[in-house]
């Protein structure tokens, strides 16, 4: 049974097509990514996920149960984290959370709240009002509210946008332990570093359906690359590499290559051609890479 | 691992909405129960010569229970519309919206702190009158019977309100043209028996005159219409406009997308 599953799912929105026949499943304990640009449809399919959104048409489910006919199920199987910070002035932090336990109908959670407050770093802010909490803090507010509940799923929508460095790495550590201890984690994100370091498998949404769905690692290996980046004085590019490389200025280039050999024989060349090599790097595979292409092959494509 | 097989978030719902309103009582209890006690003290001074509306009933007297009344109707609205709007444009409705509450459990929620919020009030208005003008004992069921009824009515309304409302001006609109002129003109201030028989018929349509009329009944055995009347209409009302706000939030109406 997969931890979340997409049939053919569709939303309009007026003249927008938020959700175009989205289909997808995500295996539980896996650790996914949802990325795209914006208004690809990601939190559209997370608002569905939380029963937010209707879809006019396909189904959803969490954890085997459909998001409208068992949305109670359904809604207890899942912990989502909006992407806009929200709270409520009238409460302090432990408040909060001892509210958003009692609407799953948790009355004596005193316990995981502590501990939620400790990992989240928030237990020298429990008294405190949400009012008087920065955007981060509030942020991680958010974060333990979708975890009240010890939801199987946890999804995240943007979690780090506007999150200091050092609040990102307490929760990116968080979020891989719970992934760790069998949670399965759905994540968007515009940091595709981010996305590169922690996802298992990625999704690549646009226009409101996936374009690719892929290990991390195939997508790196079939749409991107190591790349040779040389900076050469005084010379051209020997024509025989010139036909694959691409010129980013001030002497640099960069060379495609697949393995060590196709390192050896680009700088053999470069020494048959009497080139001077200044400087010489040899680039890692990114996602960055894999999404520009997938989302130009796709615009191509229309 | 698993939460063992929880309960409704019900009640919880239930005491957030009632913290919501009581950290903040100073504007929510206290000022409408000022308010209240400034008509009092206006209108009884400027219309104390007035004839007795019912006999025996000084016009003071007369005054209390339709002011009492008319605060606890305002501010059941108030409590269930102005928490739906802010929760609404500031974002956090989403916390009500994910937990597996259903459409039953919300609705019946924001209706019960509406309620305590008018019920609160209520008693506030009295507390503060009562030493100053005594009162017939009254008939406590008939009292109750109303005062619940009367403010259901209007927290169903305002979740209503809240929920079509997108801005905060659009609630207020509802609130001027729509709450105060049905409070104002439900007979708080003059017994409908005073008034020519073309606009008695209009105060017939109006819901809260029933709710007033019935509650005043509670303190004086008189009343414009019999209690019985009274509460079959106010009840009808309330239990009308229940059934269609239900609807509305199952159908997630300007809630759910």
């Amino acid at each position: 049974m997969p931890a979340v599953e997409a049939v053919g799912v569709a939303k309009r929105f007026g003249r927008v097509q938020a959700l175009d026949g989205l289909s997808l499943a995500v295996a539980e304990g896996e650790f996914f990514g949802l990325l795209g640009p914006n208004g690809a449809g990601k939190t559209t399919l997370i608002s569905a996920l939380g029963g937010l959104v209707r879809p006019d048409a396909g189904t959803l489910s969490v954890m085997g149960h459909d998001v409208g006919r068992d949305f109670r199920a359904a809604r207890r199987a899942v912990g989502i984290v909006p992407q806009e910070i929200v709270f409520d002035p009238f409460f302090s932090v432990r408040e909060t959370l001892e509210l958003q336990s009692g609407y799953f109908g948790l009355r004596h959670n005193g316990a995981w709240i502590d501990e939620l407050l400790e990992r989240l770093a928030l237990t020298g802010k429990a008294r405190a009002n949400m009012r008087s909490l920065s955007g981060g803090m509030k942020r991680r507010v958010m974060v333990a509210q979708a975890l009240v509940h010890r939801p199987p799923v946890i999804v995240l929508d943007e979690p780090t946008a506007g999150v200091d460095v050092e609040l990102r790495q307490t929760l990116w550590r968080f979020v891989r332990e719970l992934n760790a201890a069998g949670h399965t984690i759905l994540l968007t994100t515009h940091y595709l570093e981010e996305a590169q370091q922690l996802c298992s498998r990625i999704a690549m949404m646009r226009d409101g359906r996936v374009v690719a769905l892929d290990s991390t690692a195939n997508l790196l290996a079939s749409f991107s690359g190591r790349v040779l980046r040389v900076q050469l004085e005084n010379c051209d590019l020997p024509p025989i590499l010139a036909a694959q490389a691409t010129a980013e200025g001030a002497g640099w280039w960069r060379i495609p290559v697949q393995d060590s050999a196709h390192v050896e024989n680009a700088l053999a060349r470069l020494r048959e051609a009497g080139a001077t090599v200044a400087s010489l790097e040899v680039a890692e595979p990114e996602l960055e890479e894999v999404f520009v292409k997938l989302m130009h092959r796709d615009e191509a494509a229309q | 691992m698993t939460p063992s097989p929880a309960a409704s978030g019900f009640p919880t719902l239930v005491r957030k909405e009632v913290l919501r309103f009581w950290k903040v009582s100073f504007q929510t209890v206290l000022a409408p129960v000022v308010t209240t006690l400034l008509y009092l003290v206006v209108f009884a001074h400027a219309l104390a010569s007035h004839v007795e509306p019912f006999p025996g009933v000084s016009y003071v007297q007369f005054l209390v229970p339709g002011l009492a009344m008319m605060a606890m109707l305002q501010n059941a609205f108030a409590n269930s519309s102005s928490s739906l709007i802010q929760s609404k444009i500031t974002g956090n409705i989403v916390f009500i919206l994910l937990p597996p509450l259903t459409a039953a459990e919300i609705f019946a929620a924001y209706l019960v702190a509406a309620m305590v919020r008018g019920l609160v009030v209520g008693i506030g208005v009295f507390a503060a009158t009562l030493w100053l003008i005594p009162l017939p004992v009254p008939n406590v069921l008939w009292l109750v019977a109303f005062a619940v009824v009367g403010c259901g009515l209007l927290g169903t309304m305002g979740i209503i309100a809240g929920i079509w409302s997108e801005k905060f001006d659009q609630l207020a609109a509802f609130q001027n043209f729509l709450v105060m002129p049905l409070t104002f003109l439900a007979g708080v201030f003059y017994s409908m028996h005073t008034l020519p028989p073309f606009w008695q018929a209009v105060s017939h349509l109006n819901p809260f005159f029933y709710a007033i009329d019935g509650f005043r009944y509670g303190f004086f055995g008189q009343s414009d219409v019999s209690p019985w009347a009274s509460l079959a209409i106010a009840t009808g009302a309330f239990a009308a406009l229940s059934w269609t706000t239900l609807l509305l939030i199952r159908r997630g109406y300007k809630l759910r997308h």
